[in-house]
């Protein structure tokens, strides 16, 4: 157990460090730009460095790097801690792109995967439909090879970024006399098509993220299939393989409990800081042996997966999204009782600075409410609870209805 | 960085599993709970030839010269089995004698009893819940000490007691004159219970500073007895469900059932790298390493608890009953709960720690 990057990971973090300081914030013209032109040129400099998407192949602009979590991570802090943009949607470098290095033709690879990594091209997913939630592969939209083209007809919903997106990558089905989850297809659609209606949901705390996307006879070139037909739902749990890159992340319950205790120390209660009162203490304390425990099982996670030993923490690697949801939700729940009386009004005014949202007083209330979203996408708690008891515990698998 | 158990640490672990698994199988632990305490010393003399009593003593003394983490991944395996042998007290008293005693008590002590063939425990509780170094009252004057302590683990027997004294002192007390030891009635079996009074005994003071490192390297042993204990009983649940039936299927096909399961799993399984982290951080992260144990005490007990009372309610009207082996380990994590103090006390100390 040594828990010093070492040597080689400090040299690294030394050349990320003064990369960062030399590359933003922007200067000279492109600091008068506006921030998604700054994003991209920030992006293309770093994966230029080999500092951005480094496991991906030169070809495709990547670095061609050997998957290194170790220098991953101190990439992640050093990026982190300059507050440069380095993350984009996870849609498209995160979902899309290890989807088309494992299933997509060449000409797809190097037709989506540059403008992807820098930002240009922005993706959106289209998976979830009004009827096919947690049971996805029961989704009806479908598409219909005319000619060259397929033609597409249905609705998306809880699609995320879709207003700003220049692709979505989405399923629909194909082949309608097939099984269920061998009548689907991978696809990728210009947002632009004709016939696309895009029509936002404004979320419970006033936001406006995710949208309703409607196809009405849309077409696409017939080349717009990732995988063969009938061969989507293949195609996506391919992705699942790379899933690995997503995971190793407890910065974000560090932050908010950070944000806590400071919000602890500012508000009083009985005359004192309530951060003094021996119940806030208790509860805040807590919250802190679950955001530490996160941080462990996440370095846990990372030096098995660094020695190539993965199974000997799956249960890290199933659990760290259910928990920090969990933690999420705990320390939005702790924060309002902080401060109850912010909690009756609507919480306007969320500042965002250099791309990053403070926790002011209304992003707590509406902390409060979106860390509910956390239990619910990307595969709901329940669902992630099945797949521990399945996977990790040898629990029977749930009862299909007969014909499933 | 490598948050990972050396080859040298998992072979100790792989040793102490089959060595459970072999020498202590369920049935075993059963009967100590059933009054059988013949098996004990069988136990502990095994477990002394492996080398457990030594992990902690430098190799000059006879013993391994290894550290906390060894320790508690013994912790981890004994909390695991249940297995009803004295290692708590010898553990803390000896790792006391081998960071606070002078030249001439490590001598005398530490290759006794890092064979096993002396016995050490450690006498830190006082009645009305006084388990930190600035709550204990015992009198320590003039090479004697005076005062009751009491929870005492694995007192019957001892040879020496490392005993906490006002002023966060720790005295050296060996068995004899003035020294009465008064077994209690332990709830878990396993680790039998004493009080122990002193009415002027003879007393060496250790290093004064070793004291809050007790109470640290005590944390951390019972967060890894407390992990192993509660990783076993999400299992035992687990098997259990799978195999009774009701409504023509097994309990484990019941989504509710399930999901308390995955709860429950998840309350245990990644708190590993918190007492991980405690233990590595009492050797080689001093700064941090009584807010990381108080952590692991608090969170990790706490939830081992959770998780031993959801199990009895899984397990139905057997759940409850002494024939069935869960109370045996419920009672285990009351232990690792309770014993140094609540995990409110743990959470306090961190957010002293913490500053706040």
């Amino acid at each position: 157990m040594n828990l010093q990057f070492g040597e080689k990971y400090e040299k690294l973090r030394d050349e990320v460090r003064a990369f960062c300081a030399a590359s933003w914030p922007p200067r000279g013209a492109e600091a008068g730009r506006g921030s998604r032109e700054q994003g991209i040129a920030w992006r293309k400099r770093a994966l230029a460095a080999g500092f951005l998407s480094r496991t991906v192949p030169k070809a495709y602009g990547g670095a061609g790097a050997d998957p290194d979590v170790m220098a991953e991570t101190v990439i992640r802090q050093e990026f982190d801690r300059a507050g440069v943009p380095h993350r984009v949607a996870v849609q498209g470098p995160r979902m899309l792109v290890p989807t088309l290095l494992e299933c997509g033709s060449e000409e797809q690879r190097r037709e989506y995967i540059p403008p992807t990594l820098t930002g240009e091209m922005a993706w959106c997913q289209g998976y979830s439909e009004p009827g096919a939630g947690s049971d996805l592969a029961s989704l009806q939209s479908r598409a219909e090879l005319v000619g060259d083209e397929w033609v597409l007809t249905g609705q998306k919903i809880w699609t995320s970024n879709a207003v700003e997106a220049d692709m979505m990558f989405g399923l629909f089905r194909t082949e309608p006399e097939a099984a269920k989850h061998a009548g689907i297809s991978y696809l990728l659609i210009p947002m632009k098509s004709r016939g696309i209606d895009v029509r936002p949901l404004t979320m419970m705390q006033g936001g406006v993220d995710f949208c309703e996307v409607f196809f009405d006879a849309v077409r696409i070139p017939a080349k717009n299939i990732v995988g063969k037909r009938g061969e989507g739902w293949k195609v996506t749990r391919a992705t699942l393989k790379h899933e690995r890159v997503l995971i190793g992340d407890s910065q974000g319950a560090r932050v908010s409990l950070d944000a806590l205790v400071a919000l602890a120390k500012q508000v009083q209660r009985e005359g004192r800081p309530a951060i003094e009162h021996p119940v806030v203490r208790q509860r805040i304390a807590e919250a802190a042996g679950y955001v530490a425990t996160q941080e462990w099982a996440v370095a846990r996670m990372l030096s098995a997966i660094h020695r190539n030993r993965d199974a000997e923490v799956m249960s890290e690697m199933l659990m760290t999204k259910l928990l920090g949801t969990n933690i999420q939700q705990m320390i939005g729940k702790l924060a309002l009782e902080l401060i109850p009386e912010d909690g009756l009004r609507e919480p306007k005014g969320e500042e965002v600075v250099m791309g990053i949202r403070p926790f002011t007083r209304a992003r707590w209330v509406s902390h409060y409410m979106f860390s509910l979203a956390g239990a619910i996408a990307g595969g709901t708690s329940n669902v992630q609870r099945n797949i521990i008891g399945e996977r990790l515990l040898g629990l029977p698998r749930d009862q299909r209805p007969p014909g499933q | 960085m490598d948050f990972s158990l050396s080859q040298e640490q998992e072979l100790l672990q792989g040793t102490l599993r089959s060595f459970v698994a072999k020498e202590c199988p369920p049935q075993a632990v059963r009967a100590v709970f059933d009054g059988e305490h013949a098996l004990v010393p069988a136990l502990r003399e095994k477990l002394a030839e492996i080398g457990v009593y030594g992990l902690a003593v430098p190799d000059v003394h006879g013993g391994a010269g290894l550290e906390l983490l060894e320790l508690a991944l013994v912790a981890e395996e004994l909390g695991r089995g249940a297995v009803p042998v004295p290692f708590l007290g010898p553990a803390l008293a000896t790792l006391a004698l081998a960071r606070g005693g002078s030249a001439a008590q490590q001598a005398a002590w530490l290759p006794r009893l890092a064979d096993g063939s002396a016995r050490a425990t450690v006498a830190l509780g006082e009645d009305g819940g006084h388990w930190l170094p600035d709550a204990w009252q015992a009198e320590l004057a003039n090479g004697r000490v005076r005062g009751r302590k009491c929870l005492v683990p694995d007192a019957e027997d001892a040879d020496c007691f490392v005993v906490g004294c006002r002023g966060g002192a720790l005295a050296l007390v060996e068995a004899g004159a003035g020294v009465r030891v008064i077994p209690e009635l332990a709830l878990d079996r396993g680790r039998p219970l004493a009080v122990l009074e002193l009415d002027g005994a003879a007393a060496q003071p250790l290093d004064a500073t070793a004291a809050a490192r007790l109470v640290d390297a005590g944390s951390v042993l019972l967060a890894a007895d407390a992990f192993g204990a509660a990783h076993q009983l999400v299992r035992a649940t687990a098997a259990y469900l799978q195999s009774r039936q009701q409504f023509g299927q097994p309990l484990a096909q019941f989504q509710a059932l399930k999901h308390q399961l995955a709860n429950m799993a998840l309350d245990v399984d990644p708190t590993r790298g918190l007492w991980w982290y405690a233990a590595h951080a009492f050797d080689h992260a001093p700064a941090e390493a009584s807010r990381a144990a108080a952590l692991a005490k608090a969170h990790i007990t706490e939830r081992a608890m959770q998780v031993a009372r959801d199990a009895v309610e899984a397990h139905g009207g057997i759940g409850f009953t002494w024939e069935c082996d869960v109370h045996i380990w419920f009672k285990r994590v009351m232990f690792d709960r309770l014993w140094l103090g609540a995990p409110e006390l743990h959470r306090e100390r961190y957010a002293a720690l913490e500053g706040w």
